[in-house]
């Protein structure tokens, strides 16, 4: 994306709170000029004091004037932050929100190909370095170049000389801030080069504690630390130093300014061609007029900054969603008929996955899929549930092509129970009413007995309504699979989809769960990509993988009549 | 939090002269205003150019002071902080790495990484800007209000009632604002939570067709993080305009009674400026403070939580024994042993007695949950037994020192990992000095040869973070194959074959029995025909001992083990005889 087409996509995101926008130019165009109006006023009473019979009451007026003026000054600086706040965080709402969206609608394949940790930060690091640049941008920027403009003016009305010397030489500062950030970004760049290495080498070692602890790594793990440790502390402090001298040279800098300010300031008044107070307002006009220049570069590294995110946060934002299914019809009623005819697949077009398969499945067949670890059983299921497409062929269920109906349709046709079990952040309760939401307690209860999960459940502090923690908290592995389980038993959907489920689960319990699924798939057409063998033999067809390949497909006793791959497979559970 | 002190050992002299250097450039630079008050006090109405220049000179003499002192400050501050962190960070690692496997149980993982990378980076550049940065502020704040009352006692006593006012207001919204910064962070944490869940349950989630519900449930929790945002943002949005209010009603207060002092001719007009901009650069310096201010609570917060880790001691007591009797009637024994985790309710072992001679094998087996793997973790010492005692080849595992007892083990562990590096390097974790051929046949043994020599560069093929180029078998063969280079002992297997389909778990069972050094083999597994050719098996339920026999002995008396076979096996039988 062009530079550009960020700044339109900001504006378009921005230009909701247009009104707030306007409202925040005027405000700091109003109370910038105002605070700067405060010492002309101080420096008008200063020049009373030097007159020979002090006029109090001229020098109250003034004071009071300056009073007054100080209090709306604040005022409205204190508005324009809110607005500003406001703006800032409305859009960085919108932004999330439009991302998150943007999230759910994202063909899996987009999901499955990006680190969940690079799109995390997107949506929460990036729109947060985003905000910090954009109220930056706002609160300093927008006030610094009017602070410029309108001391500026204010200086040339009280002597264009003087005001000539602070105008020319204050930006010098600019120079020598870029010439240190320059310097710096290398260093910075090593930095966390070194930092990423620390931190991989400390998820090792903290991570893989027991690990270090087996394998006495100890000692050479600390010594690679102290090493990494060494190395970063010599980085960072350089990157560190180098960074901080910025603002005292900036200093530096205004200094001279202020110095050449004074010198030919107190000569024009000597001249005669302004006075005492004039020289004060002008003194504290330099420094005023000065600031905004310090900070530019600081802003400047920000907005950058900010632009950088913003286009990883747009990136994200104008991925391709999913093809809409919103003209498409549901899918009739389900009763099980599901067929691939000619079926093509691959993940990337030099690597070709399965190819011209064919397969019809009536109500109530079970199909298993075997086949050693890592052959591709998934992504049968990757394309019955529609979260891939098929490259070539179709898939049918009751005759309609899946591609043609809506997902939501063909999605609760299915019950899934996945290898690895997902369970939100809310109670028990919300995690088994996934699929039917107005569930009763009592179905709740039924279906919780039927897969044998009630019994830990009801002794959990707050049974039902228990908190399940992030990825499940402190539930052991095979609770929350028998909770996976239940969710589906709940919804009683007419097709399931069950891969490996019951892996995790100990075998005395599985047996139960063997059973309540038995009950659960009767009549029903069901995919499992399973390691039992009791499993395996029930089924009506049984599909061997094979590097992603279906290689064989038939009943148990036809694939061990056929002497092939399944049968080698079948076998070798028995080789001793 | 005093403990952490003493980091600063080696930097101590850093730690002084920063904020030394700090307060001799604020000193310089209070005394700007005074030459400015010569220039228009002596200067101008003399019409002295020469005096004039001459002070300018002096301003910019100041000036070239003033830098040579901060950079000073800044080089100071800048070690004295980072070597700091560098101590601290070296002795969190060290202390972690000291710690037991209960303490580190209790800590848990992702908060000890925390603590030694996010945490210490925030104390470090909080510390960095207090050495700095922090001195100045006061110092300039109060040395403008001495410096006032060096030119005048009563126009001073303004400065000494506006500074407290200026602190109530800068240190007030500052504490107010801090509970309402962590409630921020509170909210965006559960915007991250509520993003990554929908990404890692994006399957689930879609299954069930709940997007519209996810949807709305993050627009509600987003919209409560941006009402908190503009809340805080609103409150500390006042703090530059209140101070902008006193400031100017100070310097109000100032010229109103400095144009009665010079008017009584106790005071001259420069002496009037000069006060105004010692006002002035309050203002400056407050505005900047606000700043700053509010990294700080940040860095104590953090800086607590770091000391809390550096004061947990380790419970566990070293031993002496270097060398273990291989004549030992017994390789393995286990008397008696139970075992309490902290802080748990029941036992998750009891009364766990048994003993293995050199090169026999074991089998344990059990429902999830069991204390399987607590059974094994006994061995190498992770967690003591709160009951009973653990002997290894006939000395109680607490005798040995930690690492000789460990260098006899080879522990695969159910939650393997591997770690960033080369195969080469990661086979060499136990065995500093194996060859190629070694950790060749190491993995032949343990099925891995096959697909290591088909990978690119083969034994220098580099594994990712979390091993993502492999396969969960396929790490799990080359986990055991790490602990085969060791030429171990005694071998544990816990569960560490369960992505691996029936035909290379076989293979591998075969491998490992025709071992050339024998040696005594533990295999913890859910799956029967993994552990079925045991020498023993041991049972476990709920902690306690079921049964403890062979196959063919367990099938016989031991109902547990029935049942557990009858659900994996014998359903298959009738496949076997046809």
């Amino acid at each position: 994306m062009k530079t550009g087409g960020i700044f339109k996509r900001i504006a378009a995101v921005l230009g909701k709170s247009g009104a707030f926008l306007a409202l925040s130019a005027v405000l700091a165009a109003a109370s910038v000029l105002l605070s700067l109006y405060v010492p002309i006023l101080f420096g008008n009473a200063i020049d009373l004091i030097a007159e020979e019979g002090i006029s109090f009451a001229a020098i109250f007026g003034f004071l009071k004037k300056a009073g007054i003026i100080a209090l709306v000054t604040a005022i409205l600086q204190w508005i324009m932050g809110a607005v500003n706040n406001r703006i800032t965080f409305d859009a960085v709402r919108n932004i999330r929100k439009l991302a998150f969206e943007k999230i759910e609608r994202l063909p899996l394949k987009y999901i499955d190909a990006h680190a969940y940790g690079d799109l995390l930060s997107r949506v929460i690091a990036d729109v947060d370095q985003f905000a910090d640049g954009l109220l930056m941008g706002f609160s300093q920027l927008f006030t610094g170049v009017v602070t410029i403009f309108t001391t500026l003016g204010f200086m040339l009305f009280i002597s264009p000389k003087v005001a000539a010397v602070a105008a020319l030489l204050t930006p010098l500062s600019i120079f020598v801030a870029r010439f240190i950030a320059k310097n710096t970004h290398s260093l910075f760049k090593k930095q966390s080069e070194i930092r990423g290495e620390q931190t991989a080498l400390i998820d090792e070692t903290v991570g893989g504690s027991k690990v270090v602890a087996a394998y006495g790594y100890q000692e050479r793990g600390r010594a690679r630390f102290e090493k990494i440790n060494r190395e970063l502390e010599t980085t960072t402090r350089k990157a560190i130093f180098i960074s901080s001298l910025v603002n005292p040279t900036t200093r530096f800098v205004n200094a001279l300014v202020y110095a050449a300010v004074c010198l030919v300031g107190a000569m024009t008044v000597i001249g005669g061609g302004m006075t005492v107070g004039g020289l004060s307002a002008i003194l504290s006009y330099a420094t005023q007029y000065a600031k905004p220049f310090n900070e530019i570069s600081g802003v400047i590294a920000e907005l950058q900054n900010a632009i950088v995110c913003a286009k990883r946060i747009f990136e994200l934002i104008d991925e391709e969603p999913e093809p809409s299914d919103g003209t498409f019809c549901d899918l009739p009623e389900i009763k099980g008929n599901v067929a691939l005819e000619d079926v093509c697949f691959s993940y990337s077009p030099e690597k070709p996955l399965i190819q011209n398969f064919n397969l019809k499945v009536s109500p109530g067949q079970r199909v298993a899929i075997v086949g050693p670890t890592g052959c591709g059983k998934t992504t049968l299921i990757n394309l019955l549930m529609r979260f891939y497409d098929v490259d070539s062929g179709r898939i049918t269920v009751e005759g309609e092509n899946i591609s043609k109906v809506t997902r939501s349709s063909l999605r609760r046709g299915y019950g899934m129970v996945l290898q690895e079990t997902w369970l939100k952040t809310g109670t028990i309760k919300d995690n088994i009413i996934m699929g039917k939401p107005d569930a009763t307690e009592e179905e709740i209860v039924a279906a919780a007995k039927a897969t044998h999960a009630h019994s830990f459940i009801k002794r959990l502090p707050q049974g039902y309504d228990t908190p399940v923690g992030e990825d499940g908290g402190s539930l052991s592995a095979g609770q929350k699979q028998l909770l996976c389980i239940t969710r589906v038993m709940l919804s009683a959907p007419p097709m399931l989809i069950l891969d490996e489920a019951t892996s995790s689960i100990d075998t005395k319990t599985e047996l139960r769960v063997q059973r309540a699924f038995e009950k659960l798939m009767k009549g029903k057409t069901s995919f499992i990509v399973a390691h039992r063998l009791s499993t395996i033999m029930s089924a009506d067809v049984i599909l061997v993988m094979k590097s992603g390949n279906i290689v064989e497909q038939g009943t148990h006793a036809e694939l061990m009549k056929k002497g092939g791959f399944y049968a080698e497979l079948y076998n070798s559970q028995f080789a001793h | 939090m005093k403990n952490l002190l003493q980091y600063f050992k080696g930097y101590g002299r850093e730690a002084f002269c920063a904020p030394f250097f700090k307060i001799l450039e604020a000193v310089f630079e209070l005394l700007v205003p005074f030459v400015v008050a010569a220039i228009i006090d002596a200067g101008i109405p003399s019409g002295d150019n020469g005096y004039i220049l001459k002070m300018c000179g002096v301003l910019v003499l100041l000036g070239a002071v003033g830098l040579s002192m901060t950079l000073c400050a800044q080089y100071f501050a800048a070690k004295g902080a980072v070597g700091f962190c560098t101590n601290l960070r070296q002795a969190l690692f060290d202390r972690i790495q000291s710690l037991g496997f209960s303490e580190r149980d209790r800590l848990g993982s992702a908060a000890m990484i925390t603590r030694l990378t996010s945490d210490v980076n925030t104390v470090q550049s909080g510390l960095n800007m207090t050495l700095r940065l922090m001195m100045r502020s006061p110092i300039i704040v109060f040395g403008a209000m001495i410096t006032a009352f060096t030119i005048d006692f009563k126009s001073a006593l303004i400065f000494l009632a506006a500074i407290p006012v200026l602190t109530v207001i800068v240190v007030g919204i500052t504490l107010y604002c801090i509970p309402l910064y962590s409630k921020v962070q509170q909210k965006l944490e559960s915007v991250l939570l509520s993003t990554k869940e929908n990404l890692v349950g994006a399957r689930v989630i879609r299954a069930f067709c709940k997007e519209n519900e996810e949807t709305a449930r993050f627009a509600e929790l987003n919209g409560s993080l941006c009402r908190e945002q503009k809340r805080v943002g609103r409150i500390s949005a006042a703090m530059n305009p209140m101070t902008f209010v006193v400031v100017n009603i100070a310097i109000i207060l100032l010229i109103r009674q400095g144009a009665f002092e010079v008017g009584s001719g106790r005071l001259t007009q420069g002496m009037v400026i000069a006060l105004y901009n010692l006002m002035s650069q309050i203002l400056v310096e407050l505005i900047k403070l606000a700043n700053l201010i509010i990294s700080v609570p940040k860095s104590v917060a953090c800086a607590k939580r770091i000391s809390e880790v550096l004061e947990t001691k380790p419970e566990m007591a070293n031993g002496t024994a270097t060398e273990c009797n291989l004549k030992a009637e017994y390789a393995v024994e286990y008397n008696n042993c139970s075992l309490k985790y902290g802080g748990a309710a029941e036992a998750s072992l009891e009364n766990i007695s048994f003993s293995l001679k050199p090169g026999e094998s074991l089998g344990v087996i059990g429902p999830t949950g069991c204390g399987k793997s607590s059974l094994v973790s006994l061995l190498p010492r992770f967690y003591d037994c709160t009951l009973g005692e653990v002997k290894v080849f006939g000395k109680n595992v607490k005798d040995y020192d930690l690492n000789a007892l460990r260098e006899n083990i080879g522990f695969v562990l159910q939650k393997n990992r591997l770690f960033r590096g080369t195969i080469r390097e990661n086979m060499k974790l136990g065995a500093e000095n194996a060859t190629d051929e070694e950790i060749i046949s190491a993995l032949k043994a343990a099925q891995a040869w096959d697909f290591v020599s088909e990978k690119e560069g083969g034994l220098d093929c580099d594994i990712e973070q979390g091993a993502a180029n492999l396969s969960g078998g396929q790490a799990q063969r080359l986990c055991i194959a790490r602990a085969l280079v060791r030429r171990p002992k005694i071998l544990v297997l816990d569960d560490s074959s369960s992505a691996l389909d029936y035909a290379t778990d076989a293979k591998l069972r075969a491998a490992l029995s025709a071992l050339d050094y024998n040696p005594t083999v533990i295999t913890v597994s859910q799956r029967v025909s993994t552990v079925m050719h045991c020498d023993r098996i041991i049972v476990l339920e709920d902690g306690r001992c079921e049964g403890i026999g062979s196959h063919a002995e367990l099938l016989e008396t031991c109902a547990e083990y029935r049942e557990i076979y009858e659900s994996q096996i014998k359903a298959s039988e009738g496949g076997e005889s046809a």
